[in-house]
């Protein structure tokens, strides 16, 4: 077994093994994200391209590489899926930076 | 006003793809990829055809390739048409005996595709013959055909006083997808005849004039539902430009011809492939377009679909593939001519000339 890498596109294939190890709860999964990413009050071009950014968000390879493919084959392009990556950054960013108010008032209680 | 072209047609450029033997060799497993599939034959056995083989149900299609000229050279085009295909174009001749066999038997359609069809010199004459044996004929125009010089501006009126039904590639709603398949520029062209469509009536409320666009991935990857692109595409056309169209067809790119050296050049070949066959749809199978079409090619032979045609993969009747033979009987009860990239039509909803099958 080959130990080069912690992650290997070719792993993304055998995403459907992860039920080899624990079946009923791995079925559950599938069965519940399925249900999830098809057609509903929101398109699924739509939450492919939520997908997307949260993929970018986690840092997930897999995901990015499965949600690029998946937001091309639904109709997007790169423009879109650019602001949705823009998207995650940005909320990404701000929820550091609205913690700096913890820091501001922690400074103003310390200070004169 | 004007397009550039990305890319030359494989015949141009001397690449041994132009050569269908050398392509049908790459498809399995024998020439630059040692890559090898179930073959196609064996799939559909799980579909019922239990023999693996394919039989027609109908002739109700007569699909007319009239030549493969082309003012563009689209990086995936399955005919490699292209403006320097100026030997294969259709006779006179040859578009009388389609007139000939038109007027025996009960084929309700016509469609007429190329290359740019338009540029044959005998195009308006052959679809106004067409009507008077009362088909029902498409066009698979181009759009950009209609900007490319004054003398094709007025086909939108022609195909309307015609009640010709237009069916024309536009592979997204975006300029840098569009052109990036089909040339700097194709998307602005595309987007001003398309308004000149509309302007006649075409896609709009209250005519029968259809026009129905062409979605076909710009990539190695296969086409998501329909229905979902087509509200997609009719909120930014009408949005962005204004323009409006009745029905999105959304068609597998065949790994054949220029998509193919697309794949192999950019090392997606295998992939796509495997990704043909993960999506293998057994449901699909039955309806596919070759078991209610007979393709003809600008030189009068005849083939059971357009990409067969481009494969030199003529129909398996014995000494009557040509026009000049032509014998409904026997092509009615043929063997349609299976291969792999045949799996092209049956992944996913599956695809044809049509659109989505499922």
């Amino acid at each position: 077994m080959s130990k080069k890498h912690y992650f290997d596109p070719a792993d993304l294939a055998k995403f459907g093994n992860i039920t080899a190890w624990q079946k009923s709860m791995g079925d559950k999964f599938f069965a519940w994200y399925g249900e999830v990413m098809k057609e509903g009050a929101l398109t699924e071009r739509e939450k492919s391209l939520i997908a997307l950014a949260v993929a970018h968000t986690i840092q997930c390879p897999y995901c990015i590489d499965a949600y690029t493919t998946t937001c091309l084959e639904k109709g997007s392009d790169e423009e879109q899926m650019m602001e949705a990556v823009q998207v995650a950054a940005a909320i990404r960013a701000g929820s550091t930076l609205v913690y700096s108010t913890q820091m501001m008032n922690h400074a103003e209680d310390m200070t004169m | 006003m004007s397009i550039h072209q990305r890319t030359k047609s494989l015949h141009a450029r001397g690449n041994a793809l132009s050569d269908t033997f050398f392509q049908l060799n790459v498809l399995n497993g024998k020439e630059m990829s040692d890559a090898r599939f179930p073959a196609f034959s064996e799939a559909i056995k799980q579909a019922g055809f239990s023999t693996g083989r394919l039989k027609p149900t109908a002739i109700e299609i007569f699909q007319v390739n009239v030549g493969k000229l082309c003012n563009q050279t689209c990086a995936h085009c399955h005919v490699d048409a292209g403006p320097d295909r100026r030997e294969e174009n259709m006779t006179k001749e040859n578009f009388d005996r389609c007139l000939d066999i038109l007027a025996r038997y009960d084929i309700s359609t016509v469609d007429i595709t190329g290359g740019a069809p338009e540029l044959n010199p005998h195009f308006r004459w052959f679809v106004e013959e067409c009507r008077k044996l009362g088909k029902h004929v498409i066009n698979r125009c181009n759009l950009t055909v209609i900007m490319s010089n004054p003398k094709y501006r007025d086909l939108p009126q022609f195909f309307a006083e015609n009640r010709v039904e237009v069916v024309s590639s536009l592979p997204h709603y975006s300029a840098l997808r569009t052109d990036s398949q089909r040339g700097d520029g194709v998307f602005d062209d595309s987007i001003k005849a398309l308004q000149l469509l509309n302007a006649v009536g075409y896609g709009k409320e209250g005519t029968d004039l259809k026009i129905n666009l062409v979605y076909n991935p710009t990539g190695a990857f296969l086409p998501g539902g329909q229905a979902g692109l087509e509200a997609e595409f009719k909120r930014q056309l009408k949005r962005k430009h204004d323009v409006d169209f009745n029905q999105l067809y959304a068609i597998t790119n065949m790994p054949i011809s220029r998509f193919l050296d697309y794949l192999l050049e950019s090392d997606n070949y295998e992939t796509y492939m495997q990704s043909l066959l993960d999506a293998f749809n057994p449901g699909a199978v039955a309806g596919v377009m070759c078991r209610n079409t007979i393709s003809v090619s600008w030189d009068g032979y005849l083939y059971d679909c357009d990409f067969n045609q481009m494969l030199d993969l003529k129909v398996a009747v014995n000494g009557r593939r040509h026009l000049s033979d032509f014998d409904f009987e026997a092509l009615s009860n043929r063997d349609i001519v299976l291969n792999q990239h045949c799996y092209g039509c049956t992944a996913g909803a599956g695809s044809s000339c049509g659109g989505q099958i499922g």
